[in-house]
């Protein structure tokens, strides 16, 4: 393995422990808003990190542009879904959770 | 490395499953919709694994394919499921 497998590796692994705070926020949190703060998490970091360690590995320039494309589309999905559930929530008269 | 893409995928997939009983205990259709949405973001991170592990270039067309859909079906979760949204009613 050479010094870029090796950062490859740690930001692939790196990511997936930002999929599993994901999961386990997605289980563990009280009510929708809070869920939707550890999605977004998954989403827009452990997706990056992914994406980036994929990209020290490519095998052109073309695959590592295709990456990043990938990437910002589920930034931009992200972003916009989780504003419109958390407004559609708030309209519908879901209660933020209170302790 | 060919391992530990595969690994790494499979932990992934793994995830996908715990989150499952989110979709199955609700409480509200939102967070059935959430636990959908992560699946979508997962699905990509997945897919994106293994074309890099068996260098299959099309899975990240399908990856690509997949983050689209996650995001047409959240915005059409919303516009259908809630669809008394205060005073906005364009086109209908």
């Amino acid at each position: 393995m050479t010094a870029s497998d090796y950062l490859a590796a740690l930001l692939l692994i790196s990511g997936a422990v930002f999929f599993l705070a994901g999961t386990l926020g997605l289980l563990r949190f009280p009510d929708v808003y809070t869920r939707l703060h550890a999605l977004t998490k998954a989403d827009n970091v452990g997706l990056g990190l992914v994406v980036i360690g994929l990209a020290i590995q490519a095998e052109s320039l073309a695959a590592v542009g295709k990456l990043l494309l990938i990437w910002l589309l589920v930034l931009l999905a992200g972003a916009s879904v989780s504003y419109l559930v958390a407004r559609g929530a708030l309209h519908k008269g879901i209660r933020l959770w209170k302790r | 490395m060919q391992t530990f893409y595969f690994a790494l995928a499979l932990f992934l997939l793994l995830n996908l499953f715990a989150g499952m009983w989110r979709v199955l205990r609700g409480p509200s259709p939102a967070d059935r919709m959430l636990a959908a949405q992560l699946f979508g973001t997962t699905a990509v991170a997945v897919l994106l694994l293994l074309a890099q592990a068996s260098a299959s270039p099309a899975l990240r067309d399908v990856a690509l394919l997949f983050a689209l859909l996650a995001a047409v079906t959240a915005v059409a979760f919303v516009r259908r499921a809630w669809p008394e949204e205060g005073g906005e009613r364009d086109g209908e």
